[in-house]
């Protein structure tokens, strides 16, 4: 018995879609990226065992704390009372917004207080403790 | 003497235009950071200075000094045994508040290395009493 191939079925990947679709996961990642990075002040973060991973950087505001008791929040100094002014924009703009606290290992605690206080002001209350895995 | 040039077919050449893409998803694959900011989450009540009335027997106090040591219930404690006693206190009672007060002079890490351990012993009603 004689068998014959009935049907033709090419055997090729069809290519001529594939910029398309390279060009859809190009614009995923150029959506999702966050270029501007602030620098922020020279820090030692603490160190910790039970961290969690904030869920987006877009939702973040990153609060820079040295050991000299300086506080910066997107490139730029400020006193402690300033904070309350700077985060009460941020709040109105994105309501879900979670502060990243990246205080000093030396930083004193009556300033990280004063802080809490002028985020509890705003109503800013997501805060995080930024820091670094504690290994042992 | 003009000679008439033949417009030879405008076409833009597509077949690079794959490679070109691949080069900027590359790009952006490469400078998508991945890694988010870790750390230890919490939650501040909101504001207004709220009284709400716990039962003495529901707080836990623990109390940080300028040198890091730390002061559970008026036992001075060893940080490493906070998430051991919590554990069991809360294991007890099931209603504990644990109300950290630190020094205004203690070190940021000091404190960070208690809310760690609070975080270990499963805490979830903490509350971060004023320094100042």
């Amino acid at each position: 018995m004689k068998f014959s191939k009935k049907t033709k079925i090419s055997s090729e990947i069809p290519t001529a879609s594939m910029p398309d679709i390279i060009f859809m996961l190009l614009v995923f990642f150029m959506v999702t990226t966050v270029l501007k990075e602030y620098s922020g002040l020279p820090v030692n973060l603490p160190k910790a065992k039970r961290i969690e991973k904030l869920k987006s950087k877009r939702h973040t505001v990153q609060v820079w704390v040295s050991k000299e008791g300086l506080i910066s929040i997107d490139d730029r100094l400020m006193g402690v009372d300033d904070v309350s002014l700077v985060m009460y924009d941020k709040r109105v703009a994105d309501p879900q917004i979670v502060v990243s606290l990246k205080g000093d290992e030396e930083a004193e605690m009556g300033l990280v207080s004063d802080i809490h206080e002028n985020l509890r002001e705003v109503e800013a209350l997501k805060l995080n403790y930024s820091s670094k895995t504690l290994v042992d | 003497m003009t000679k008439k040039r033949r417009f030879k077919g405008g076409e833009i050449p597509t077949s690079s235009m794959a490679d070109i893409a691949f080069l900027l998803l590359i790009f952006f694959l490469v400078t998508t950071t991945i890694d988010t900011d870790k750390g230890l989450g919490i939650v501040l009540p909101p504001p207004g200075d709220m009284e709400i009335e716990i039962r003495k027997e529901n707080i836990l106090n623990c109390l940080i000094n300028s040198q890091g040591k730390v002061l559970l219930d008026e036992e001075p404690t060893n940080v490493e045994q906070i998430h051991r006693i919590v554990g069991e206190r809360m294991r007890a009672n099931d209603k504990l508040v644990i109300s950290v007060k630190a020094h205004p002079k203690t070190a940021y890490s000091d404190y960070v290395r208690v809310i760690d351990q609070l975080k270990m012993a499963d805490a979830k009603r903490i509350s971060i009493a004023n320094s100042n």
